[in-house]
């Protein structure tokens, strides 16, 4: 399509926001570069609407009202301040690393204790403007002229490259935590590197008020062959904003990804994962729990390369709607030609609680090799009849018997993820998103 | 096995280049100027005999028609059809429409005789009653030349006969339903038949009526360079029955031919319409050359409650189809059915699939879809289960397995599942995979060898759809399948 397009208020906005500010975002000229061709794209193509197959159920063009600036930097005090307000995670032990407004703040991050476990950090601004800037915003074919990843690359503001040494295996989970200190645009890239042999955990949360301003995360992981890496997101936000995460995923061989995304709250959350396998004999478990109710839409969207080989994939995603909630899933499982001995098995299942409730499910298969296995399944509908009544007929009182089996439904997915700390947090999570209705 | 050997005969009986109905036909042909227009329309029309409203409806869908852009959304690739360069009218000659079979040219009567539809049917001029009658409603390029049984049905009180003349004789039903299923803006394909259809099957059954037989139309593409654009109407009223076959198969040809028909069916309260396809056209030569573009609008309307709509579908020919058969289950408690299996081989790209679109309440539908690429070909299956508002309890069950045979083909599956009611309970599962090496190694080792193997697993594979075929139909189904894989082993 060559036809200019009427450009809505946002993306007016957004156009005008990146002429005011691309003189103070870092990166050297060639970084520059990127984020003018990106910003080019929105201009000529706006924000990515329901008319591009990718956003068919998620309108961001629709949802976006406005463009907010982009957050203002903060000092390390009122930093500090908004961390102590928010804990996400409470008791876990753990190390942590701290973006605040979209700037990683080395202050108040375990520099230090991770340094001894093998682990360094950098900011994401200074290796932008280094020789291999523009390396750092690189992304996979899979994702193609996606809308959000665009916006991220044009307004990126910081973030934080954390590198694990070959052989470390790091003791503690480390939760990187995005925190929004006062109004604005948080827009951030991560990149995760894992070197040969080595393990780590991560917890990636967001807290803090963002406001009408729209949260963009990309978190690019590097698992090099061997290595493992075990990532969980809490997509816990109070903001009305839209709050949109990115994973870039490349796996190298006889190495293992598991990650797990848990949306409950935002008004609009995209959690969009691309994963690709680089190396032989590697596996990907990759699964998601979404919460939503009000007006608030949810979207797991996933794509999984099989481009090599001997690998396999699980995902299975649980979501759960209640009010006039829109859920959505989207997943892709792409085999290559030579990808011979591919193992993919892709689940989503939707628990529907009121009425209003939507959900869309998109799992699809695209396959060119001819040796492999792959499936995927897909249900919705509401609470078992049956099971409800089993439950009330041994004097449980109706509520508390629908808890129970959405617990018993969401967790046959935090269960199988397996990482025991992380699963009790969780699942407390659940136990508050029903108690508060 | 006597089944399998059968099949192993035929299949060596054909090769893939040697494709046993291409021949031609030479009988003199009429035909319109080449060219998309106005004109042409006009033309069309009054060739026809049309009443005055319709030339406006076609009009209409022509004017549309040029606003509309060519979809690309779907999993094919294949050179633009220049439409201009297209006879949009073609018809054999002859001074009056005729009286019996005996007027009916000689050389029609032997390229039906080698397609093997029992025009004249045998037993009748022995003076047997058959037992399953078919009844055939021959398509020899754009117009009917035959209708048999006509006699018969007419004492059901059923209505089957060529649009044409259903739009001479029935003129207010053609106009009450005509495009009220497959709108005329519909889609590109749609647009462009409901601009310039040649001829196609109208049925109609009255309130409370079982059709005494099942009802048959063999398409046949003939003339070089005619797009073929057949347009089916089948109506079940309240309460009545019908089983509808369709079968297809083309001569050979080297230039790409395309075909956009649109059916439309369309049961009232309590009716139940039951629609089978085998197509088989010319699929292109083992270098994927030639072959027929098929761009199919199929939709059935459950209009009434307690209506039911099955579609069973063999799809083994073309070279491009992009097909999806589909049920709008307005009637409360109606139901919707589609049963497929889609073969390609060579360098056919199939994209195929349907739609459930659940709007009454206690509707329920049910896809089982087999998808088989071999050769270089693609097969992706596309479909759509929507549950709206409400469509309280709502019931969807979705199949849909792929085998791949060879390291060069393709198989996708893309379904879209919106349920927009709690109370709607949608299951839906897919698997892909090749024939597994333990089912062909127990084949093996009883003695068949690798061809009968393959074609004993993928009739299994199938078995599914085949048993929601006529009788008629089935044997001929899987002898089809087994013929489309040639050279896809070994």
């Amino acid at each position: 399509m060559t036809t200019p397009i009427n450009l809505t208020q946002a993306e007016t906005g957004l156009v005008d926001r990146f002429d005011a500010a691309r003189t103070g975002l870092a990166g050297s000229d060639a970084v520059a570069a990127l984020r003018a061709s990106a910003a080019g794209q929105i201009k000529a193509k706006g924000l990515p609407h329901r008319r591009v197959e990718e956003y068919k159920y998620s309108d961001l063009r629709a949802f976006l009202k406005s463009a907010a600036p982009l957050a203002a930097a903060v000092s390390v005090d009122e930093a500090k301040a908004a961390l102590g307000a928010a804990d996400m995670l409470g008791e876990l032990d753990r190390y942590r690393i701290v973006i605040a407004n979209g700037s990683y703040v080395a202050e108040l991050s375990d520099v230090a204790a991770l340094e001894a476990e093998g682990v360094s950090l950098a900011d994401f601004n200074a290796a932008l403007a280094g020789d291999k800037g523009a390396a750092l915003l690189a992304q996979p074919k899979s994702a193609g002229t996606d809308g959000v990843l665009a916006l991220n690359t044009a307004f990126v503001q910081g973030g934080v490259v954390l590198s694990v040494k070959a052989g470390a295996e790091v003791s503690k989970p480390v939760e990187l935590v995005q925190i929004a200190v006062s109004e604005g645009a948080q827009v951030t890239r991560c990149r995760v590197e894992l070197g040969e042999g080595a393990k780590l955990r991560l917890v990636e949360t967001f807290a803090g008020k963002a406001g009408a301003g729209e949260t963009n995360a990309v978190f690019d992981y590097d698992v090099a062959d061997k290595a493992h890496l075990a990532t969980t997101r809490l997509m816990i936000s109070e903001g009305a904003g839209a709050v949109l995460a990115t994973t870039l995923s490349r796996i190298g061989a006889k190495a293992e990804l598991k990650t797990l995304c848990f949306i409950a709250g935002p008004d609009f959350t995209r959690n969009q994962q691309f994963v690709a396998f680089a190396g032989e004999n590697s596996e990907a478990k990759i699964y998601g729990v979404t919460l939503a109710r009000g007006k608030a839409l949810a979207d797991q969207t996933l794509i999984v390369d099989h481009a090599v080989p001997h690998c396999n994939s699980r995902e299975f995603f649980k979501t759960v709607l209640d009010d006039d909630a829109r859920g959505v899933y989207q997943g892709r499982i792409n085999v290559a030609q030579h990808a011979q001995k591919t193992d993919g098995e892709m689940m989503t299942q939707a628990l529907l609680l009121s009425e209003g409730a939507e959900m869309a499910n998109k799992p699809e298969l695209e396959i060119f090799a001819d040796d492999v296995i792959c499936a995927h399944g897909a249900t919705c509908g509401e609470i078992d009849e049956d099971l409800l009544f089993y439950l009330r007929a041994r004097g449980i009182p109706l509520e508390e018997a629908k808890t129970l089996l959405v617990l018993a439904f969401l967790s046959e997915a935090i269960e199988e993820f397996a990482e025991e700390d992380v699963t009790e947090i969780l699942e407390q999570r659940v136990r508050d998103w029903l108690a508060a209705k | 096995m006597p089944a399998v050997q059968e099949t192993i005969d035929r299949v060596k009986e054909i090769d893939v280049d040697q494709y046993k109905y291409g021949f031609v036909t030479e009988i003199e042909s009429e035909v319109s100027a080449k060219g998309l227009s106005e004109e042409t329309v006009r033309f069309l029309s009054a060739k026809k005999n049309e009443p005055e409203w319709m030339t406006e409806w076609r009009l209409d869908a022509l004017r549309r028609f040029q606003t509309m852009e060519e979809p690309t959304w779907a999993r094919v690739s294949y050179p633009k059809i220049d439409l201009d360069a297209l006879y949009y009218w073609a018809a054999p000659k002859s001074v009056e429409g005729p009286k019996s079979l005996d007027e009916v040219d000689p050389e029609l009567l032997a390229t039906y005789e080698k397609l093997g539809i029992p025009l004249r049917e045998q037993e009748i001029l022995a003076g047997v009653e058959p037992k399953n009658r078919v009844a055939v409603d021959a398509v020899f390029d754009s117009v009917s030349v035959v209708t048999t049984f006509k006699e018969e049905l007419k004492k059901a009180g059923v209505i089957f006969c060529s649009i044409s003349e259903a739009l001479r004789e029935y003129p207010d039903l053609v106009k009450k339903y005509l495009g009220s299923v497959v709108p005329v803006t519909d889609n590109y394909y749609a647009t462009l038949n409901s601009a310039v259809f040649s001829d196609g099957s109208f049925v109609y059954i009255p309130e409370g009526v079982r059709c005494p037989m099942e009802l048959s139309t063999y398409f046949r593409i003939n003339e070089q360079n005619t797009g073929q654009f057949e347009r089916t109407l089948i109506i079940a009223d309240k309460g009545s029955y019908v089983s509808y076959l369709e079968g297809c198969t083309a001569p050979q040809r080297d230039e790409n031919q395309l075909h956009a028909a649109v059916v439309e069916l369309i049961a009232l309260d309590d009716a139940e319409i039951k629609y089978s396809t085998v197509q088989n056209w010319f699929p292109g030569d083992k270098d994927g050359k030639g072959g027929i573009y098929n761009f199919v609008t199929k939709r059935g309307d459950c209009r009434g409650k307690n209506s039911k709509i099955s579609w069973t579908q063999v799809e083994t020919g073309s070279a491009v189809t992009w097909k999806y058969p589909s049920c709008i289950l307005r009637g409360d408690n109606s139901r919707g059915e589609f049963y497929s299996i889609a073969v390609s081989n060579g360098y056919q790209q199939v994209d195929s699939g349907t739609k459930m679109i659940h709007l009454g309440k206690n509707t329920s539908s049910r896809i089982i879809s087999k998808g088989i690429s071999a050769g270089k070909s693609q097969n992706t299956y596309r479909g759509l289960v929507s549950a709206h508002k409400k469509a309280s309890n709502a019931r969807n069950f979705t199949q849909c397995d792929s085998l791949l045979i060879g390291q060069d083909c393709g198989a996708h599956t893309v379904p879209y599942i919106e349920s927009k009611n709690a109370t709607a309970q949608f299951e839906h599962e897919a698997t892909t995979s090749k024939i597994s090496d333990d089912q062909m190694f127990y084949c093996q080792q009883r003695g068949m060898n690798e061809e009968e193997a393959v074609a004993l697993i993928v009739n299994g594979f199938v078995k599914d759809v085949i048993q929601q075929l006529p009788m008629e139909f089935a044997v001929e189904a899987q002898k089809l399948i087994s013929i489309s894989l040639e050279g896809s082993v070994g």
